[in-house]
């Protein structure tokens, strides 16, 4: 029983991390930016979700109003950081991507707090479901369901919608999509409105689940998130997915095996600088590093 | 001198040569390390272990260099597989790695850190000369290497490492040799440390710290040693000589960061350059 609820943690967790990477994912498809500044958009997802729901005493009110919010931030990133330096080495545009997720989390500390903020009324945290003698919360499985529609959604989305498949052909050749008439400006700030919306909405689920929000919520998570990314070939939707479920997996298993010579998130670096010295190009091989 | 003051040049100290080492890695040869902290920690921890040893100051301060710097060089391998934005998630990695085990290992403190590691017998003030000599000594390293072949070698690869090979330039073994000596002076710098904390834990020497340092040498200007002392002297004494920042460190810290980013890409040294050439131009 043990090892099949270390299962049900791992599945969670590894849910949570591939709603929280495909805006990376997205991202480095279309720009070839490492988007650290991601796990920042996904800590105000977090804040604006507890926040709005406090203040309106609806949670689905919160979450809506994150999915508004962060869109509209994300894509201030790319116009204001990200598109001027476009020009540069790739890792100019992640040094100042790293920089803003220190000035943001810093930021949420003076203004939110150090101890963070917490839903007053969060019944759906404590409501548990008993399936054969394994407890599954019901943020568990909101968390699970979320992921699976995400998923589905994004692959309806793309491949039977025209904005979709628009939007695909500019990631694989942006000149001949552009020649086709889709604007290729126009699709970048739709990558970024729907990775930052994912972002939120994987945040406002993490801070259900603690029933916490403190200015470190998107730390390591968003440094885990680059390991996911390379580990589900860069790019690759499926990929991050396959990837990230892998994590949360090994992570759960990984406490219980190697947790007393490493700590948990550190698994995460260990998978990610092995691969990356074995095959610098990710699993799938589409980019070279 | 107050023992405040004597502290905070210390530290102003052996921040100078952990940036400038750094800049000689991601400055002079262009190989971005986000982990530069590993490094020290590595040359703070292996300074301790050889203290409580021996008690020897020089035998620490060895141990601390060739600490730093075996790791460093084992890093240094990874920038002949990844590039770029590649190699910075690298050692973002190895910092986590880094501190993920320590905070683990019984025999290193755990989460505790190791206190009480035995005095150099300098004192204080002694200390902090012994720190400022080295910080000197490092200064006057960097602008000799800056001038030098191996320089000129660096600037090279770092530019354009399929350009640099065409004139003969073996990349690999520049990229080697920038991260071993610049992963030698963090590790000297992480045995400074001990010496002077007296006191160590893996927090110290987390990826936060690593982002401050490469803040430090942006801001100083990429690859400018002078800019980047004084972006370290300064950014240094900023929060200590106005309190108010001091609370909001990483703020102003990552804000100027990627203003610096974005507006003057040069730094410090690229703006002082351009007033130069302005006020003799006029």
């Amino acid at each position: 029983m043990y090892y099949i609820d270390l299962a049900v943690t791992g599945i969670t967790f590894g849910c949570m991390y591939a709603v929280m990477s495909v805006g990376l994912t997205l991202v480095y498809g279309l720009l070839r930016i490492l988007h650290v500044a991601h796990a920042a958009v996904f800590a105000l997802g977090a804040y604006v979700t507890v926040l709005v729901a406090d203040a309106s005493g609806s949670i689905a009110l919160g979450f809506l109003a994150a999915i508004i919010v962060t869109p509209l931030f994300g894509m201030a990133i790319y116009r204001l950081l990200y598109e001027p330096l476009l020009k540069y080495r790739p890792d100019v545009p992640m040094i100042a991507s790293v920089g803003l997720l220190v000035l943001m989390q810093d930021a949420f500390r003076i203004v939110f707090g150090e101890q963070g903020v917490t839903f007053h009324r969060n019944a759906f945290s404590f409501t548990t479901f008993n399936f054969a003698g394994i407890t599954v919360s019901a943020i568990q499985i909101a968390i699970v369901v979320t992921a699976a529609v995400v998923f589905t959604g994004l692959h309806l989305f793309t491949t039977r919608t025209r904005i979709g498949v628009g939007w695909r052909a500019t990631v694989s050749r942006p000149q001949i999509a552009a020649s086709f008439g889709v604007d290729p400006i126009k699709v970048r700030y739709l990558n970024f409105a729907i990775g930052s919306a994912l972002a939120a909405v994987a945040g406002g689920l993490v801070a259900l689940l603690n029933n916490l929000v403190d200015p470190t919520i998107g730390f390591v998570v968003s440094y885990k998130a680059l390991a996911i990314i390379v580990l589900g070939g860069l790019g690759s939707v499926r990929g991050t997915l396959v990837a990230s479920l892998v994590l949360g997996l090994v992570e759960a298993y990984g406490t219980i095996f190697i947790g007393a010579w490493l700590d948990r998130d550190a698994i995460a670096f260990l998978a990610l600088i092995v691969l990356l010295m074995i095959r610098p190009q990710g699993f799938t091989g589409a980019r070279t590093a | 001198m107050s023992a405040y003051q004597v502290s905070i040049i210390s530290i102003v100290g052996i921040n100078v040569i952990l940036a400038v080492s750094l800049n000689m890695i991601s400055g002079f040869c262009g190989q971005v390390s986000l982990g530069h902290g590993a490094f020290f920690g590595a040359g703070a921890y292996a300074a301790v272990l050889a203290m409580v040893a021996t008690a020897s100051v020089p035998l620490a301060l060895v141990a601390a260099l060739v600490t730093g710097s075996l790791l460093g060089i084992v890093v240094g391998f990874a920038s002949l597989r990844v590039r770029s934005d590649f190699l910075a998630v690298t050692t973002i990695g190895v910092n986590f790695l880094f501190t993920g085990f320590v905070r683990k290992q019984a025999w290193l403190g755990g989460e505790m850190g190791i206190s009480g590691i035995p005095p150099t017998g300098l004192g204080a003030a002694g200390n902090m000369i012994m720190i400022l000599l080295f910080a000197a000594a490092t200064i006057a390293f960097s602008f000799y290497v800056s001038r030098s072949w191996m320089g000129f070698a660096f600037r090279a690869v770092g530019e354009d490492e399929g350009a640099a090979a065409t004139l003969g330039i073996n990349a690999g073994a520049y990229k080697l040799a920038a991260f071993g000596i610049g992963t030698a002076l963090a590790g000297l710098a992480g045995g400074l440390y001990t010496f002077f904390t007296q006191f160590i834990t893996a927090d110290a020497f987390d990826f936060i710290f690593s982002v401050m340092l490469m803040a430090m040498v942006v801001i100083g200007g990429i690859g400018s040693t002078s800019g980047v002392v004084f972006a370290a002297v300064g950014l240094t004494l900023l929060p200590e000589a106005i309190r108010f920042v001091n609370n909001y460190r990483l703020l102003v810290y990552g804000g100027l960061l990627v203003l610096v980013i974005r507006l003057a890409p040069g730094g410090l040294a690229a703006m002082a350059r351009s007033l130069v050439i302005r006020v003799r131009g006029t």
